[in-house]
C-alpha cells in the first residue's frame, strides 16, 4: 500500500472527533465520510485522497463503540491508521472490518503530513519514501491478518 | 495460582478449565443488548450475509435509547427498522416508547443482568453491568451482528487490575467523584484493554446503583470492563428483579493482577473533570476561578438513576436554578421517572425551575434535547467531555456528580454541593 500521511500528533483522538454523534443517524460510509475527523480538522475531508493513511499518537479511537468511526475513515479513502496504540473497541472494530490498525512507536513524531508512505502489512515495515526512512512495527496478530484477508468478521464466521 | 472473576467467567463460557490473560477464546454470550445507533448497521450485515434468523431471541434485549423519542426522520427510520426486526424475530424483551429508557439503566432494573453472565452491547458503557458481577463489555456493530447470528463472540482474555478502595466518603461526595478521581490518577488509557476490578470496604458500603456508576466509567480509563465481586447486596438486588437462578463466581484470594492500587477515599472532595477529557479532574477546592454555566444536565447511564435524582432533589428543594442557567433532568428509565414522580422529586425539580425530560440518551452524546451552542458551558452528570460531545465543538462540558450538578445549577457556576447538605 502506498499513500500520503495525514498526521495528528496527538493522544486520545476519540470517536466523537472521528465522527461526531450528530451524524450517527446515518450508517453508510459515503455519508459518514463527509464528516470524518470534522471536529478535529474541518479540512481533513478536502485533503484526503483514496489510499491515504491517518497517523496519530496514543490511544487512537477512545470513547464510544461506534463502528461508524472506522466506516467514516474508510469511506474517506483511508486505507490504514497507524498510531502508537489504539483504544480497545476501535481496534476490535478495525479488525472486524479487515481494516488495518497498525501500532508503531513514536510514529506521529516521525511522519509529517504529506509524507508518502509504503506499508508492508505482512513484513511489518513502513517505508517513508519522502524522508527515505524505514520504521518497523509489530506485525499484526495472525487473527487480524486473517480478518484482513477474508474481509472482516462476517466473512470469517461464515467460512469457519 | 488463583484466577480472577473475569478469567473464571470467560473460562466457563468457553468450555475451558483455565484461562490466562492473552488467550484468544470464542465465548458463549448470555445477553445481547441492542440499541438504535449500532444495531441498524448490524441488521444490514445480517441481511447481506443471508442470516434470516437470530441465534436465540431469548438472549436478545432491545432498547432503543440514543435518539429516542425519534429526533428526526433518519433516526425514526432506524427505529422503525428495528421494530420490524423485533416482530419478525419474535424478540419479546423489547422496550419501546412507554417502557423506554437508557439501555444500561433498564437492563439491570428489569432483571436482565445476573452475576456470572457474559453481556455484550454495541455501546462502550456496557461495562456498567460488571457492578453485578457479570463480565460485560462494549463492542461494535460487526461484533453485534456476529453474536446475533451465532450467539458467540471472540475475546482476548484481559489482564486484570485491582482497585482496593477503603474509607468512607464525606457528605456531598459520591461514587462519581471516586471514579473521576481514579481516572484522573491513571488517565484515559490507564486501564487500556484491562478488566478493572474494584473491591474493598468502601465498595461493600455502596448501593448497587452507586457501584454501577463506577463500573460504567471503566471505559473512560480505557478498560475492557469494570467488575465487582458479588455480595449480599448484589444477591438481594438481583433477586428483587428476577427469578432466574445464578451461580456466584468470585476472584480467588491468590488471583494474579497486573497492577494493584490501594485507595482511601475518606479525604476525597467533589471532583470536576474539565474539558476535554474525563481524566482532567480537579478537586473543587482547587478551582479558584468562577466558571459560569449555561446548562446543568442531570441524567445518563452514569448518573440518571433514582438515587442520583434523590441526591439532586435534596439540594434543589426550596432552592431555585440560577436564571442564567438552564437545568435539564433526564430520569434514565420510565420506571425511574414514575418513582421520582411518586416521591415528589419531579415537583422539586420543576419548582426549582428545571425541566424534566422523558428518558433518553439525548444530549449526553450531543444527540438532541439539550444541545449546546458554541461558547456555552455545561456541568453534567454524564461520562464524557470530549470536544463537541454535547453539541457545538466550541462548547465545553464539565463532568461531576449529581450533587455538584445541582449545587452548580443553583449558583449558575461550578459550586461545592457540601454547603447544601
Amino acid at each position: 500500500m502506498i499513500g500520503n500521511a495525514h498526521t495528528y500528533d496527538k493522544n486520545h483522538i476519540n470517536t466523537d472527533e472521528i465522527i461526531p454523534a450528530r451524524y450517527l443517524n446515518m450508517d453508510q460510509e459515503k455519508d459518514l465520510a463527509k464528516h470524518a475527523m470534522e471536529d478535529i480538522d474541518e479540512k481533513f475531508i478536502h485533503k484526503v485522497q483514496e489510499g491515504d493513511f491517518v497517523i496519530a499518537g496514543k490511544d487512537f479511537g477512545c470513547g464510544s463503540s461506534r463502528e461508524h468511526a472506522v466506516w467514516a475513515l474508510r469511506g474517506a479513502g483511508i486505507k490504514a491508521v497507524i498510531a502508537v496504540n489504539f483504544a480497545r473497541i476501535f481496534y476490535r472494530n478495525c479488525m472486524n472490518n479487515g481494516f488495518p490498525a497498525i501500532e508503531c512507536d513514536d510514529i506521529s513524531k516521525k511522519v509529517q503530513s504529506g509524507d508518502k508512505l509504503e506499508i508492508d502489512i505482512k513484513a511489518g515495515k513502513i517505508n517513508n519514501l519522502t524522508k527515505n526512512e524505514q520504521y518497523n512495527f509489530k506485525p499484526l496478530p495472525e487473527f487480524a491478518l486473517k480478518m484482513i484477508e477474508v474481509g472482516g468478521l462476517m466473512n470469517y464466521i461464515t467460512i469457519e | 495460582m488463583g484466577k480472577t472473576i473475569t478469567e473464571k467467567i470467560l473460562a466457563k463460557h468457553s468450555g475451558q478449565e483455565n484461562l490466562s490473560p492473552g488467550d484468544l477464546i470464542n465465548a458463549e454470550i448470555d445477553v445481547i443488548m441492542c440499541h438504535d445507533v449500532t444495531t441498524t448497521p448490524a441488521l444490514d450485515m445480517l441481511k447481506a450475509k443471508g442470516v434470516n434468523k437470530v441465534c436465540d431471541p431469548d438472549k436478545i434485549v432491545v432498547i432503543p435509547d440514543h435518539f429516542i423519542p425519534n429526533k428526526d426522520i433518519k433516526s425514526a427510520e432506524m427505529v422503525a427498522k428495528i421494530r420490524r426486526w423485533v416482530k419478525e424475530q419474535g424478540i419479546s424483551k423489547f422496550y419501546d416508547l412507554g417502557k423506554h429508557g437508557v439501555c444500561h439503566a433498564i437492563l439491570p432494573e428489569q432483571g436482565h443482568v445476573i452475576p456470572g453472565q457474559i453481556i455484550i452491547c454495541g455501546d462502550s458503557h456496557t461495562s456498567t453491568h460488571g457492578a453485578l458481577g457479570a463480565f460485560s463489555t462494549g463492542i461494535g456493530s460487526t461484533d453485534l451482528a456476529a453474536a446475533l447470528a451465532t450467539g458467540k463472540l471472540w475475546f482476548k482474555v484481559p489482564h486484570s487490575m485491582l482497585f482496593t478502595i477503603t474509607g468512607s466518603l464525606q457528605k456531598g461526595v459520591y461514587s462519581k467523584d471516586v471514579i473521576l478521581d481514579i481516572i484522573r490518577m491513571i488517565g484515559v488509557d490507564g486501564a487500556l484493554y484491562k478488566a478493572m476490578e474494584f473491591n474493598g470496604d468502601f465498595i461493600k458500603q455502596l448501593s448497587v446503583e452507586a457501584r454501577m456508576t463506577i463500573c460504567n466509567m471503566a471505559i473512560e480509563a480505557g478498560g475492557k470492563s469494570g467488575i465487582i465481586n458479588p455480595d449480599q447486596k448484589t444477591i438481594d438486588y438481583v433477586k428483587s428483579k428476577t427469578d432466574q437462578d445464578f451461580e456466584l463466581i468470585y476472584s480467588d484470594h491468590d488471583a494474579e493482577y497486573e497492577k494493584k492500587y490501594e485507595i482511601n477515599v475518606s479525604d476525597l472532595e467533589p471532583i470536576i473533570a474539565f474539558p476535554n477529557l474525563p481524566s482532567n479532574g480537579k478537586k473543587i477546592s482547587e478551582i479558584k476561578e468562577n466558571i459560569y454555566l449555561d446548562q446543568a444536565y442531570l441524567g445518563s447511564c452514569t448518573n440518571g438513576r433514582l438515587e442520583d435524582l434523590q441526591i439532586a432533589a435534596e439540594i434543589l428543594k426550596d432552592n431555585k436554578v440560577n436564571p442564567d442557567t438552564r437545568m435539564i433532568v433526564v430520569p434514565a428509565t420510565t420506571e425511574i421517572w414514575k418513582q421520582a414522580n411518586k416521591e415528589g422529586l419531579i415537583d422539586i425539580f420543576m419548582d426549582a425551575g428545571a425541566t424534566v425530560s422523558t428518558p433518553t440518551c439525548g444530549a449526553c452524546l450531543g444527540g438532541h434535547m439539550g444541545i449546546l451552542a458554541g461558547g456555552e458551558k455545561c456541568i453534567s452528570s454524564t461520562n464524557r467531555n470530549f470536544v463537541g460531545r454535547m453539541g457545538s465543538p466550541k462548547s465545553e462540558v464539565y463532568l461531576a456528580s449529581p450533587a455538584t450538578v445541582a449545587s452548580s445549577a443553583i449558583e449558575g457556576k461550578i459550586a461545592d454541593p457540601r454547603k447544601y447538605l
